[in-house]
């Protein structure tokens, strides 16, 4: 069952190719919500107690297995992703473009991702994890190459080349880690049988920094978040969401799954140097996007800033810190998706996102300038927002260990509202400048709105019942913890360090 | 006086030595062929008689595969175990491969990739008239089956005199083939004539060294000089130095850095199909015959040869990865690619781990991770070589990358089968590079040299940037105005057959790898 579900995507995208303008289109809609759809009997499937799991040998003499399984973080993950993807086809429009790199190369490449992703999500063998964690760089870099700004092929070779520098160190840490453990008895990639790997203290440490700097390229942390920038404003819009939204989370989220859940000790012991790291991203993300001039690099700041708030979370090693920052991790797709796109909206009309081109649009467009908006303000975690719960969980969680940390954290929130209002009030507020009148026409078209409906209504039911899934995110929370052995600190006692 | 003279007639084990003979036979023919038969009936009895004796020696493979049949044979002269067999394979399926692309007609109408004349002198009236005439040299083909006997018994060479002919079978027929090109005969020349001085020269310095280890051990046997080594004596000099300058003659072969300067030559002037050729099957037998010598020869004295060899690995890996950034030609590009490539092969060398008795069952040694990495490269090299032969000017083959410009957007099919060759390259997965890497890398890492494996990958990025440009190159550039005689064209059957085999397999390889990797873990013990 998952099989099918990771594989829909790929069979569709492969398809796509062959097909021509519109039809191309709609036949790559259809897959993607085909794919969502199952994604969903899948999610219920396995919210009722089934074991979807999957397990076949793969590559002998490796140890390594086909093997693909379900956790409630795996799952919300499968489903953001399930859910961007079809946003992100009916929000742009490629099919109208000249010949062969036209609508169906891109939806092909974009459903071709999606499995990639799908796969990432849901692989239980590090190996096969590594194999597919590569492979979405490939469509990947295309669409970044593809289409886009001026500059956008330097982008996307800046893109590469930073992820395959931390793909590269992961793959040491990987064969290493295969190799020790094959040491100790048969060879196995399985994560269930990777766990009770017993190494020395600084081999761990050693193969825990190959995976962590991997996934602090992915997950775009100060210093090594230079490509995003770049990346996400060359690129198209939908792309960059897709990048944002998707990818980047496979950093936070394989920091959960294979930082924390084989490396135990030594995140552990690496805990104050990534917690102070992640203060740096907020704070450092914040700031820059507060002085960006470019709307789309500014979103992409703010997600550095947001990444660091989840990185902050799951190294605070408290069950309410990693609960909230996986509930975190799937608002802050929505709301980077919202904001990306409705940017993207723009540009697509006024041809520039640079912040001074536009001015008084909520005069002219007041849909599009409603969506930004709401965005913008699940951007900055304001209550009822889905991301507001994420991020005060995340602080909770922190503050109970290391207050001062959280405090200054904080900060990052307030810096938040400044850099979403500022943008705000700039493009979107005042007397309608002349440039607007000229090229913002129109409002959003009603494709333009359908593709953010469901976004924006998931992000408010999120933010007023996130029960149902906070139970998901605790399930995996408290996993960690136990493979972690650390308890939380009494809530009441502020210890400090 | 008769006791004197009377040489006892050596046993030839036919059937296991079979691939090897037949080949021979196959090459020998060709030459009769040459000799006797009309000149427009050669072409179909070359193509035959080559295709006749690849695919026999394959079957006689296939029919001697297996532990069972696995021996030192021809009076201890020649060892045919498991990396031998599992190396024979490769290189009759990558000669096949190579045979039909130097077939190859269409791209060039209606003739080969080979000069009509190769005694005129360039640009003469000779010339010109044989290429009128339609005059062919045939002789390729007997000489790649020549060049494919010695490639086998390379590798399968159980004693140092043994070895040093089967090098000399092997490099001959590629010194002529070099200078075969049809067009830019000159750098053609220049080509053959390096590769000749520089070959023979590694030829002679192998042949020193062959007479020290003689004069060390007493013999020219392998498992003699294994007894020798394993028994200290005070002529470690003899031992030293004639070790040195064996492997001088091997990684000259492989194209390991310092011994690499040949390589962008003799690629960029030899005619495309041997190149391609070379790249793929000289580098296998070579690093073949290195495993043999070290691993079997002088595993008792590993500690002084690896860490020469790795610092040989890190040397190679380096200088092959800089330079193809700066090169401007694709089959200047793709020498230095194949120089990285010796690189990453010779950390699985280094690692040394099918020589530690304590393997676990069911995993990979350095020989299995070789021939692992081998199949992977070969696939990716001709297929890649394949549509180097396919982008053309007015006077044959472009090769300046300018000519690639926007290739990738006016033909999609071939610009994604390079990129699919160059992501096989660089290792990234789901290609089958990505898993012959991980072959090379454990296999060093379970040696200990996890640095060794550390500074490949680093390196690893180095070479992703140069295959990526490529990619780059064929998709992202528009094509300049001045290059503008620049077409792909079709080319016939077999060049297609070669493109698209190196295409399913380089992901067949990397989707699916358990089989090679079983075949390969199945054949790597090395018979002492």
């Amino acid at each position: 069952m998952l099989t099918i579900l990771a594989l829909l995507p790929l069979v569709g995208g492969l398809v796509v190719w062959f097909l021509k303008g519109t039809m191309a289109r709609y036949v790559g809609l259809a897959v993607a919500l085909v794919t969502f759809v199952y994604s969903v009997v899948v999610a219920a499937v396995h919210l009722r107690g089934t074991d979807l799991s999957e397990h076949q040998v793969w590559i002998k003499a490796f140890g390594a297995y086909y093997a693909l399984g379900l956790d409630g973080m795996g799952l919300l993950m499968v489903l953001l992703t399930t859910l961007l993807v079809p946003v992100v086809l009916l929000a742009e429009q490629r099919s109208d473009e000249e010949g062969r790199w036209g609508g169906q190369v891109w939806t092909g490449l974009v459903l071709i991702l999606e499995s990639l992703s799908l796969y990432v999500f849901l692989a239980t063998d590090v190996l096969l994890f590594y194999i597919f964690f590569e492979a979405t760089l490939i469509p990947m870099y295309f669409l970044i190459a593809g289409w886009g700004g001026p500059k956008r092929a330097r982008a996307a070779v800046k893109f590469l080349l930073f992820s395959l520098a931390g793909g590269l160190v992961l793959l040491f840490s990987v064969i290493g880690l295969g190799i020790s453990f094959a040491n100790q008895g048969a060879p196995s990639y399985l994560i269930e049988d990777l766990v009770k790997l017993n190494v020395s203290p600084s081999t761990q440490m050693l193969l825990f920094l190959g995976f962590f700097v991997a996934f602090a390229v992915k997950a775009p942390m100060v210093p090594v978040h230079t490509w995003l920038p770049d990346a996400a404003e060359q690129a198209t819009p939908a792309t960059s969401t897709l990048l944002v939204g998707i990818l980047d989370k496979i950093g936070t989220f394989g920091m959960i799954r294979f930082c924390i859940g084989l490396f135990p000790e030594a995140s552990r012991l690496a805990t104050p140097v990534v917690v102070v790291l992640a203060l740096i991203s907020i704070l450092y993300g914040a700031l820059a996007a507060i002085g960006q001039r470019n709307m789309l690099r500014l979103v992409a700041f703010t997600s550095v800033s947001h990444f660091g708030f989840m990185v902050l979370g799951v190294f605070a090693l408290t069950t309410q810190s990693i609960s909230g920052t996986i509930f975190y991790m799937v608002n802050h797709g929505f709301s980077t998706a919202v904001l990306f796109l409705v940017v993207g909206y723009l540009a697509r009309r006024r041809g520039s996102v640079e912040i001074t081109s536009l001015g008084g649009v909520f005069q002219v467009a007041p849909v599009m300038a409603g969506m930004l908006l709401l965005g913008g303000l699940a951007s900055l975690s304001l209550p009822g927002m889905g991301s507001f719960v994420g991020e005060f969980l995340v602080l909770a969680g922190t503050w109970s260990r290391y207050p001062v940390i959280a405090a200054v954290g904080t900060l990052g929130t307030v810096l938040a509202a400044l850099y979403i209002l500022i943008m705000y009030q700039r493009t979107m507020t005042g007397p309608v400048t002349e440039q607007t009148r000229e090229y913002v026409t129109s409002d959003a078209t009603w494709r333009e709105r359908l593709a953010l409906a469901p976004v924006i209504l998931a992000l408010l039911v999120l933010g007023f019942f996130p029960k149902p899934v906070l139970d998901i995110t605790d399930q995996t929370a408290k996993q960690s913890m136990t493979t972690l052995n650390v308890s939380d600190p009494a809530p009441t006692v502020g210890q400090g360090r | 006086m008769t006791t004197l003279l009377e040489i006892a007639a050596p046993t030839i084990e036919y059937r296991l030595l079979g691939p090897v003979l037949i080949v021979f036979v196959g090459a020998c023919l060709g030459v009769l062929i040459e000799a006797l038969v009309p000149r427009h009936l050669r072409d179909e009895g070359q193509l035959i008689v080559t295709g006749v004796s690849l695919l026999g020696a394959l079957f006689v493979l296939w029919r001697t595969w297996g532990p069972d049949w696995r021996s030192v044979g021809a009076m201890g002269a020649v060892s045919v175990d498991g990396p031998t067999q599992a190396i024979w394979l490769l290189i009759l399926v990558f000669a096949l491969l190579s045979a039909l692309l130097f077939a190859e007609r269409r791209l060039s109408s209606g003739v080969t990739s080979f000069t009509p004349m190769a005694a005129a002198v360039p640009n003469s009236t000779l010339e010109r008239e044989a290429a009128a005439a339609r005059v062919e040299h045939t002789e390729v083909f007997p000489l790649l089956l020549f060049a494919v006997s010695g490639m086998l018994l390379f590798p399968a060479a159980n004693d140092l005199l043994t070895m040093f002919v089967a090098l000399e079978i092997l490099s001959l027929p590629l010194y002529l083939l070099s200078g075969l090109a049809r067009y830019r005969r000159l750098l053609s020349h220049e080509a053959a004539l390096k590769y000749f001085l520089l070959g023979s020269l590694s030829s002679a310095i192998f042949l020193f060294g062959a007479a020290l280890l003689y004069g060390y051990s007493g013999s020219f046997t392998f498992s003699v000089i294994d007894a020798a080594v394993a028994t200290p004596t005070e002529h470690d000099t003899l031992l030293v130095t004639g070790m040195v300058m064996l492997m001088v003659g091997l990684l000259f072969k492989i194209g390991a850095v310092p011994f690499h300067s040949w390589t962008p030559d003799v690629y960029q002037g030899a005619p495309t199909p041997v190149t391609a050729f070379m790249a793929v099957c000289t580098k296998l037998a070579a690093i073949g015959a290195l495993l043999r010598l070290l691993f079997v020869a002088l595993g008792g004295s590993r500690w002084e040869w690896q860490p020469v060899v790795a610092g040989i690995s890190v040397l190679t890996m380096l200088v092959g990865a800089v330079l193809a950034i700066v090169s401007r030609d694709i089959k200047r590009l793709l020498a230095y690619s194949s120089v990285t490539h010796a690189g990453f092969l010779l950390t699985a060398v280094v690692g040394a781990s099918t020589m530690t008795t304590g393997l676990p069952v069911g995993q990979i040694g350095s020989a299995a991770a070789i021939v692992v990495y081998m199949a992977a490269y070969g696939f990716a090299t001709l297929g890649a070589f394949g549509i180097v032969m396919m982008v053309r000017g007015v006077a044959g083959e472009r090769n300046d990358l300018s000519a690639w410009q926007g290739i990738g957007r006016r033909h999609p099919w071939i610009g994604a089968a390079m990129t699919l060759f160059m992501l096989s390259f660089a290792g990234i997965p789901p290609t089958a590079g990505f898993i012959g890497k991980w072959a090379v890398f454990s296999a060093a890492w379970r040696g200990g040299y996890w640095w060794l494996v550390l500074i490949a990958v680093i390196l690893s990025l180095v070479a992703a940037y140069f295959y990526l440009r490529v990619v780059a190159v064929m998709f992202f550039s528009e094509p300049a105005t001045e290059v503008s005689d620049v077409h792909v064209v079709m080319p016939g059957l077999g060049t297609t057959v070669v493109i698209a085999v190196g295409a399913v397999m380089s992901v067949l390889l990397g989707i699916l790898p358990g089989w090679i990797v079983d075949l390969a873990a199945s054949a790597s013990q090395l018979l002492r």
